[in-house]
């Protein structure tokens, strides 16, 4: 197990470099540069400064040398300065990458709160009124786009009913620490991380009844029946945990997904996080933080491919892992 | 009558729901299973024996089929049971073992979880006590080396061994009826020869009866006392084993006999039967189902109402076009069939 | 000789190890040899995992043989290009074993049986049409079954779709790969008896590969066991079913059930003694590595795999 990790860390190394090969030299592509950010806050300054500027910054050396610089330094934890923030990459994500994993966390827990029970009773009783009830929410839960949905909530929940603040992570009067503090983090979570999860949660449920459905009739419940199980640990112990097991394989994606699917709840909610500032910095042609958030997204989903990986030889003993 | 018979089935009919309507994949058929016998049910698929097996055990999903008549086993009648009454009965009365071991087996439970789930339902027994009889069983069923056989997943052993612990799962309770649904179909042949063998002996040992589904007539020649062959969902003859291959009369099971090539003795050439079976929602309701596919042999020679009849003891027939029942001289060997359904 | 099949041998790497380094092959089929006279049928019987399937899989190119020749009329098949190969893919057609599967369902049987010749042909729409047809009523099924789809057919009309697919190039040499091994016995006595027809018309030479040594017997004028990838006899009918060498063949044939009553006993008894002998004589069939050795003639048309 632990050598299989290993490997897979290990040919991760490359995947790595071409990734961020990749994200470097899109990055060059961009019209613009590091410095075009400043050139729009500050229009009045002088071309020769400015030239001056992209000398001192190396923004003139060869391309393979600032790739070199951007992956050394990158490794050291500097991922540059950004232009509009004026203020290390690194700090900058530092203040809101705990509210994405917060949120991301919620959505999860909360899309398998919602999928598991709902999944189990459509794939049990299909063809009755609750099955029909599970299939018409999955159904419209997918031709909902996350984010009118997520407006729509907003407007529902936060503007019309108020019972939900409509930005921020935290109200800006409560000190650190008090309990104060973290209700109003979790007042402030509860409508993005719902949102997230009522769309997030259809595909879940849709698989698990679709998998409930052909597991209960494979000839191993049968020869469970005809062993005289009761129909109890029938579901139990041969048809729900046959049926859990690409659900659980799901959830090392899942929390990949999340980070691309938090663009738009963060942007929405005001949620300061890495999606808004993802959005945020793209709007400002802010390319350091861009090129950082990117490459992290990037690192995130290969963790996540393994993480399914691990997860999969965990529960199926089908597959062994060396 | 001295003794009553272990099985009684009587006027069973087993229905399917095919858009809307309920049709019978098994008509009328009433069977009677002795003690300490092997009884096969023989025929081509959608014959009507596995459904029929199936109804015994109570595996049909209620909500799209129909079963009718009387399953009387040891005096009770299967059909009028709850589930969970019949789950008293399941497993340690009835035995079942199913055509694909790579299928029965949950691939996420250990082989010795797997048996020990039957006694857990059936037998009182502490945990040790379990494990012994379930190293018991896998060394009776002819597994090499128990103990460890007992931790492994069914994905690490082989498909004759894989077929055996569906055989010690079936055995658990000492039955005194197994079903064995085509238990050799998907087996090697040198496996089949293990396996059938090993049925003889466990048969010889726990006297228990059998009741043995296939298609295949070679299992049947070596395994069974009595012979049930199936066409269309009834029985269509029934006689001891010997009677069937040596003296058969009916024309679907001369037929059959003649139908299929042998490793013993050459053959020139195959029996051809004629046409196709016809899918349940379009079975005759009415005459000899085997007509169609003996056309040469005249319409009066049929009964309207056909009977099963005991024509020697021991020995039922169906229909009474038997009697006038021979091969067309010149098998039509470039028949052209423009039967597309 | 229409086919020579010389030292075939087809091997997956096995790996393993931090690096995945190559550690070992599967020698799926491990120098076999034997050829087919024009018009004959040779049987290629073995149980599941003995290689036969690979054999025939590799004569017709679906998969790569890792060393050896296969010599069809002389020329080595296993050394040409794609482009190369194509001319043979008409003279070679493979039958396959599921019905079901084998045909698209969403095409009509005219344009089934006519893809082989779109390939090769140019024809009319007419011709092509005819042509089809003439077949379709070769192998039994009405002409006007055309413009019908695969579901619209039985199991055996369906295989002999696949027959007059195969046939509609003129082949000389049909691979059939468990052709009848889905079909209902009833049903398999059709397909045989046709098939054996259809040889004689067509002057046909098959490849008969197959579990079943009923089947094998009731079809084939030679036939090879196969054993872990390699041949362990070869011989005609005759020579297999009258008089086995080999104690896999001998093991094979005991294990077939009998389909006289009477003769259970005998049965059980002969499965007993060859599974003795087998125990016994293990090391006198087998080399160290549990490898069967080559094949030795021991008439002109028997050979067995004995050291």
């Amino acid at each position: 197990m632990l050598k299989f990790i290993l490997r897979r860390i290990l040919i991760m190394i490359p995947q790595l470099f071409l990734l961020s090969v990749l994200i470097f030299l899109l990055a060059k592509a961009m019209p613009g540069d590091a410095l075009t950010g400043q050139l729009a806050a500050n229009p009045k300054m002088d071309p020769q400064t400015l030239e001056e500027m992209r000398e001192k910054l190396g923004l003139n050396d060869p391309v393979h040398i600032q790739y070199i610089r951007w992956v050394k330094n990158m490794l050291q934890g500097d991922l540059g300065l950004s232009y509009t923030h004026q203020q290390p990459v690194t700090d900058l994500l530092a203040g809101r990458v705990g509210n994405t994993v917060l949120l991301s966390a919620a959505i999860l827990v909360l899309t398998y709160l919602i999928a598991i029970p709902l999944g189990i009773v459509s794939g049990r009783w299909t063809d009755t009124w609750a099955d029909k009830l599970i299939v018409g929410y999955s159904y419209i839960g997918y031709a909902t786009p996350l984010f009118i949905f997520a407006l729509i909530m907003l407007f529902v929940f936060g503007f019309h009913l108020g019972w939900f603040p409509t930005g921020g992570s935290v109200d800006i009067q409560v000190e650190e620490g008090t309990l104060a503090y973290y209700l109003s983090k979790l007042n402030h979570l509860m409508l993005p991380a719902l949102s997230g999860a009522l769309i997030n949660t259809v595909g879940i449920i849709q698989y698990l009844r679709s998998e409930i459905i052909d597991t209960k009739v494979k000839d191993f419940v049968k020869t469970a029946r005809a062993k005289g199980v009761p129909e109890r640990q029938i579901y139990w112990r041969h048809i729900l945990r046959n049926s859990f097991l690409p659900i659980a394989a799901f959830l090392g994606y899942e929390i990949t997904g999340l980070i691309g699917g938090s663009v738009f709840l963060e942007s929405i909610y005001s949620y300061p996080g890495l999606g808004q500032l993802f959005l945020q910095s793209i709007m400002q042609r802010d390319y350091s933080v861009v090129t950082a958030l990117v490459m992290i997204s990037g690192v995130a989903t290969l963790v996540g491919t393994l993480l399914s990986d691990i997860i999969l030889s965990a529960v199926d003993p089908r597959i062994r892992i060396e | 009558m001295s003794k009553q018979p272990l099985l009684e089935i009587e006027r069973l009919r087993v229905s399917f729901q095919i858009e809307g309507a309920y049709y019978a994949a098994v008509d009328d058929v009433s069977l009677v299973i002795e003690e300490n016998e092997v009884v096969a049910l023989v025929g081509e698929s959608g014959c009507g024996k596995s459904a029929l097996a199936l109804s015994i055990m109570g595996l049909h999903p209620p909500e799209k089929t129909k079963v009718e008549g009387r399953l009387l086993f040891k005096g009770t009648n299967l059909l009028s049971l709850s589930v969970s009454e019949l789950n008293r009965i399941r497993g340690k009365e009835i035995g079942m073992i199913f055509q694909d071991p790579l299928t029965a087996l949950n691939p996420l439970m250990t082989v010795g979880r797997q048996i020990e789930e039957s006694m857990n339902y059936h037998l009182r027994l502490p945990a040790e006590e379990k494990k012994k009889r379930t190293i018991r069983l896998l060394e009776r069923v002819g597994i090499p080396e128990p103990e460890k056989v007992y931790h492994r997943y069914p994905h690490e052993l082989s498909g004759g061994m894989r077929q055996r612990v569906v055989i010690a799962i079936a055995i658990a309770c000492e039955p005194s009826l197994l079903i064995a649904d085509e238990p050799t179909t998907a087996l090697d042949v040198t496996i089949q020869a293990q396996i059938m063998e090993l049925l003889k002996e466990l048969q010889r040992q726990m006297k228990t009866s059998i009741i043995l589904i296939t298609h295949d007539l070679g299992v049947v020649a070596e395994m069974a006392d009595r012979v049930a062959v199936m066409y269309a969902g009834e029985i269509v003859e029934l006689a001891d084993v010997d009677t069937i291959f040596h003296r058969p009369l009916h024309p679907y099971t001369r037929s059959l006999l003649q139908s299929i090539p042998s490793a013993q003795v050459k053959k020139d050439r195959l029996h051809v039967i004629q046409g196709i079976v016809p899918p349940l929602h379009k079975l005759p309701r009415r005459g000899c189902r085997f007509q169609p596919r003996i056309s040469w042999i005249g319409a009066e020679q049929h009964e309207l109402e056909p009977q099963l009849r005991e024509v020697e003891p021991g020995h039922w027939v169906r229909c009474t076009c038997y009697r006038h029942f021979h091969f067309p001289d010149d098998q039509m060997t470039r028949e052209v069939d423009y039967g597309a359904s | 000789m229409l086919l020579d099949v010389r030292h075939l041998k087809v091997h997956y790497p096995v790996r393993g190890g931090f690096f995945r380094r190559v550690v070992d092959h599967v020698k799926a089929v491990d120098d076999v040899s034997f050829s087919l006279n024009r018009g004959e049928t040779y049987g290629l019987v073995g149980e599941s995992g003995c290689g036969k399937t690979t054999t025939g899989r590799t004569i017709i190119g679906l998969i790569r043989a890792t060393a050896g020749e296969v010599l069809f009329e002389g020329t080595d098949l296993t050394k040409l290009s794609r482009r190369q190969f194509h001319p043979y893919r008409k003279d070679i057609q493979m039958i396959f074993q599921d019905p079901y599967s084998s045909l698209n369902p969403r095409k009509r049987v005219l344009d089934i049986i006519a893809e082989p010749l779109r390939n090769f042909e140019k024809l009319s729409p007419h011709e092509e049409r005819k042509k089809v047809q003439s077949i379709l009523e070769r192998v039994g099924l009405s002409a006007d079954s055309i413009y019908k789809y695969p579901h619209e057919f039985s199991g055996g009309q369906r295989q002999r779709i696949g027959i007059a697919r195969a046939l509609m190039l003129n082949p000389k040499l049909i691979i059939a790969d468990e052709p009848v091994s889905a079909l209902d016995v009833s049903v398999q006595a059709q397909v045989l008896n046709f098939m054996k027809d259809i040889q004689q018309d067509y002057g046909l030479t098959y490849l008969f590969i197959s579990h079943d040594l009923g089947i094998i017997r009731h079809m084939c004028d030679r036939i090879g066991i196969m054993y872990r990838g390699r041949l362990v006899e070869e011989g005609t009918s005759e020579d297999i079913f009258a008089n086995p060498q080999h104690i896999y063949t001998k093991r094979l044939l005991s294990a077939i059930p009998n389909a006289d009553p009477r003769e259970r006993g005998k049965q059980t008894a002969l499965r007993r003694e060859v599974e003795q002998e087998y125990a016994q004589a293990y090391s006198r069939y087998f080399d160290e590595t549990g490898r069967a050795y080559p094949l030795k003639p021991i008439s002109p048309t028997h050979s067995v795999a004995i050291p």
